[in-house]
C-alpha cells in the first residue's frame, strides 16, 4: 500500500524474518531466547573478568585474562554472525517460475510414469547414484533442493537446513553452520575455562590462608555463582559440540541425522552422497570451504518489476470485505460526519419498519455505504428493504441488538428535542426542530457515539448482507472498498467528495451534522 | 486471478502484464553431482528453431564451469576460510569472498552472452543469482506466454 516508502528488497521480504540496520542484519522472528543467551554469556563472563581475573592475573599469570578475552570475543563474534546473517534462505519462486514448474508437473502426469502419482508433489533425483526425493514447497513454490528444508518459524526454505536454533535466534543452515559450529566449540572452551579459573580462584584463596573452602566461597561469592552457571551449562554445550563434531566429520545435518536419511535400511545400501570422502576433507569443506553469498538481495533496490515477479499472497489476495468497516470506525470525526450525512435518508427508509427485524437490517445495510453517493444510497436502501423483508430472520441476534441501539438513539434524540412526541415519522423534522431550538452539542455527541456502534455491527453482519445484495450494489460496494483501501488520506478525500453531494463541506462532525439537518 | 479488485496490486498489475507478455523457459538444476550449482544441459524444446543447440550447451557448460570454480575445494579457498575463522570472521566485513568474485564473473558472462548471442535472437538470459541459483531463466522476447 505504501509503495512510495519501500525502497529496499528486505522491506518486501515474504518470510517472517526481522531485519535491522536497513537490511544488513537479519534474524528470526522470536529473539527472546537469543537475548537470554547473550545475557548469560556476557553476564557470566563479566562476573568472571571482574572478580576472578584480577586475582588470577596478579597471582598466577597474565595469560588468563588474555585467553579469556580472546575466547569471549571469538564466541560472541560467532554467535552474532550465526544469528544475524542469512542462514542460506532460498528465495521464493517468481510467478512465472511457479507456473512453469506447475506445467512440468502436469506433463509428467500425463506421461503415466509409475513413479509420479496424481498430485506428484515430490520429484526424485539421483545424486551420485543415490535416489533423493525432492519435496515441493507450497509456500516457496519450488522443489526444495536436496538438503534444503522449510523452516516453519521463519517461513523460508533454507539450504542445507540443520535446525532452527532458538538459542541463537536463527535457523542454522548452509551459510551459517560454520559460525554455529565455531560458536558451540568456542563456547564449550569458554565455559570450561571460566569454570576452571573460578574453581582455581576459590582453591587459591582457601590455600592462601589455609581456611575451609566454604570460607573462600564467602570471601568471593561471585566466583561460586560463575562456577555453578558454567558447571550446569557445560554438559549440554559439550554434548552439543561433540554431536556437531560428529555431524561435521560425516557431513550430515541434524535434520538428516534425526531422520536417518543415510542409514541403511531394509537391506538397502545407503550412503551419504554429499560426503567428501574422508573425515578431514568433510571438516575442511564445511568449516573452511567456499562460503555461498546470500541469495536474497536484501539491500537491493526494490523495483516495480521485482514486486510483480514475486508470487506473494499478501498483496495479490483481495483484502476481505470485513476489513474496511473497522477501519472506518477508527477514522474519527470525519467518518461520523459522513454517516450523519446519510442518516436522514436512512431514517426515512426505516421508520415504518423499525419494529421488525427486517427493518433494522435494512438500516444496517443502508448505513453501511458511507462512501456511496447519497442518491444511490437512497435507491439502494429501497431495494434492500424489499429484499430483507422477505429474508427470514436467522442471525438477527446481533442485528436486533443494533436495532435497539438505533431505536434508543432515535427516541432519545426525539425526546430531548421535541419533548417526547410519538416516535418517528420523519425524524428529520425532529432534528431540524432541535436545531431550531438550539444546537445541543450533547445530543449530537450521543448521536455520533451510537453511530459508531452501529458501524461495528454493520461490520460483523457484513457477510450475511453481502450474500443477498444485488450485483449493482456489489459493484458499487467494491468500488467503495477500492477507495477505502487506497489509504487513509484517500478515504478522507472520498468523504469530502460525498459530503459535497449533501451540500456539506464540513470537516468536523458538528459542522457536518448542522448542515445535514438544515 | 482474484486480485483484479484489489487496488493495492493495481499499480503492479500493469507491470505484471508487461512482464508475462513473453514466454519464459526455465533450465533446472542438475543435482547428479551433489549440491554444487550445475544446470541441466538438456535443450529445452521451447527453444527449438530459435537457438542452436551448440550455443545453448556452450553457455550452460561455461556457466557450470564458473560455478564449479566457485565451489571447488582449492587450497586458496581453504586458506581464506581458515583466515576468516582466525580473525573471528571479522574479515568478512571488509573482504569479498572467492564465491562472490565468481558470481560477479557469472553476471558479466551472462551480460556478454546476452549481448552477443541471445538478444539478436530475441532471447534473454536472467542472471541465476537473481533467481536464487535455482534456475536459469530464458525469456523469449517475441513470443507470448502459454504457447
Amino acid at each position: 500500500m505504501t509503495q512510495g516508502k519501500i525502497t529496499r528488497k528486505w522491506e518486501a521480504f515474504p518470510g517472517q524474518n526481522r531485519f535491522y540496520c536497513n537490511g544488513r542484519l537479519m534474524t528470526a522472528p522470536h529473539s527472546g531466547v537469543f537475548l537470554l543467551t547473550v545475557f548469560l554469556i556476557t553476564g557470566t563472563s563479566a562476573l568472571f573478568f571482574i572478580f576472578d581475573c584480577k586475582y588470577l592475573a596478579e597471582n598466577v599469570t597474565v595469560a588468563i585474562p588474555i585467553i579469556g578475552a580472546v575466547l569471549f570475543i571469538f564466541t560472541m563474534s560467532s554467535l552474532l554472525r550465526t544469528s544475524l546473517t542469512d542462514p542460506g534462505i532460498i528465495p521464493r519462486a517468481t510467478n512465472e517460475e511457479a507456473n512453469y514448474v506447475e506445467k512440468q508437473i502436469e506433463v509428467t502426469n500425463s506421461a503415466n510414469s509409475p513413479t509420479y502419482r496424481p498430485p506428484p508433489r515430490t520429484k526424485e533425483v539421483l545424486v551420485k547414484g543415490q535416489t533423493i526425493k525432492l519435496k515441493y514447497c507450497f509456500t516457496c513454490k519450488i522443489f526444495r533442493p536436496p538438503r534444503a528444508s522449510h523452516c516453519s518459524l521463519c517461513d523460508n526454505c533454507v539450504d542445507r537446513f540443520d535446525h532452527h536454533c532458538p538459542w541463537v535466534g536463527n535457523c542454522v543452515g548452509r551459510r551459517n553452520y560454520r559460525f554455529f559450529y565455531m560458536f558451540i566449540v568456542s563456547l564449550a572452551f569458554l565455559a570450561v575455562f571460566i569454570f576452571a579459573c573460578a574453581i582455581a580462584h576459590l582453591i587459591l584463596i582457601s590455600k592462601e590462608d589455609s581456611r575451609q573452602f566454604l570460607d573462600a566461597v564467602k570471601e568471593s561469592p561471585p566466583s561460586i555463582i560463575v562456577a555453578l552457571i558454567c558447571f550446569f551449562s557445560v554438559w549440554s554445550i559439550l554434548g552439543l559440540a561433540g554431536f556437531h563434531t560428529y555431524l561435521t566429520t560425516s557431513n550430515q545435518t541434524t535434520n538428516e541425522d534425526i531422520k536417518g536419511s543415510f542409514t541403511s535400511k531394509r537391506g538397502q545400501e545407503s550412503f551419504n552422497p554429499y560426503s567428501q570422502g574422508n573425515v578431514c576433507s568433510n571438516c575442511f569443506h564445511i568449516l573452511c570451504g567456499p562460503l555461498t553469498p546470500s541469495l536474497i538481495d536484501r539491500r537491493g533496490l526494490l523495483t516495480e518489476s521485482y514486486m510483480a515477479e514475486l508470487a506473494r499472497p499478501i498483496t495479490t489476495e483481495p483484502v476481505l470485505p470485513m476489513k474496511p468497516y473497522p477501519i472506518q470506525n477508527m477514522n474519527g470525526p470525519t467518518h461520523i460526519t459522513m454517516n450523519a450525512n446519510e442518516m436522514p435518508g436512512i431514517y426515512r427508509q426505516t421508520t415504518e419498519t423499525t419494529e421488525s427485524n427486517a427493518g433494522s437490517v435494512t438500516h444496517l445495510v443502508s448505513s453501511e455505504q458511507p462512501l456511496a453517493i447519497a442518491s444511490t444510497v437512497h435507491q439502494m436502501s429501497l431495494a434492500q428493504q424489499q429484499q430483507y423483508k422477505s429474508q427470514p430472520s436467522l442471525n438477527l441476534g446481533r442485528a436486533h441488538h443494533a436495532h435497539h441501539h438505533h431505536y434508543h438513539n432515535v427516541t432519545s434524540s426525539s425526546a430531548s428535542a421535541a419533548g417526547g412526541s410519538s416516535p418517528p415519522p420523519p425524524p428529520r423534522v425532529h432534528k431540524s426542530q432541535s436545531l431550531a431550538d438550539n444546537l445541543n452539542s450533547e445530543d449530537l455527541h450521543l448521536d455520533a457515539v451510537v453511530l459508531g456502534q452501529q458501524n461495528k455491527f454493520v461490520g460483523s453482519s457484513r457477510l450475511d448482507n453481502d450474500m443477498t445484495v444485488q450485483d449493482r450494489e456489489n459493484s458499487l460496494l467494491s468500488a467503495n472498498r477500492l477507495r477505502l483501501l487506497q489509504d487513509t488520506t484517500m478515504i478522507e478525500s472520498a468523504l469530502d467528495l460525498d459530503s459535497l453531494d449533501d451540500s456539506s463541506l464540513g470537516t468536523n462532525s458538528q459542522n457536518g451534522l448542522m448542515k445535514v439537518m438544515v | 486471478m482474484s486480485n483484479h479488485h484489489n487496488n493495492g496490486a493495481r499499480a503492479s498489475e500493469t507491470e505484471q502484464m508487461a512482464q508475462s507478455q513473453y514466454l519464459k523457459v526455465f533450465v533446472q538444476r542438475d543435482y547428479s553431482e551433489g549440491t554444487v550449482v550445475k544446470f541441466q544441459t538438456r535443450f529445452p524444446p521451447e527453444l527449438e528453431g530459435k537457438l542452436d543447440r551448440q550455443i545453448f550447451e556452450g553457455t550452460i557448460t561455461r556457466l557450470n564451469s564458473y560455478f564449479a570454480e566457485a565451489e571447488k575445494a582449492t587450497c586458496s579457498t581453504y586458506c581464506e576460510g581458515c583466515l576468516a575463522c582466525l580473525t573471528a570472521y571479522f574479515i568478512y566485513i571488509c573482504k569479498e569472498t572467492h564465491y562472490e568474485k565468481c558470481l560477479k564473473k557469472v553476471s558479466k558472462f551472462i551480460a556478454e552472452q546476452n549481448e552477443r548471442m541471445y538478444e539478436p535472437r530475441g532471447l534473454k538470459l536472467t542472471d541465476p543469482s537473481m533467481r536464487g541459483l535455482r534456475v536459469l531463466e530464458i525469456s523469449c522476447l517475441d513470443r507470448p506466454p502459454n504457447v
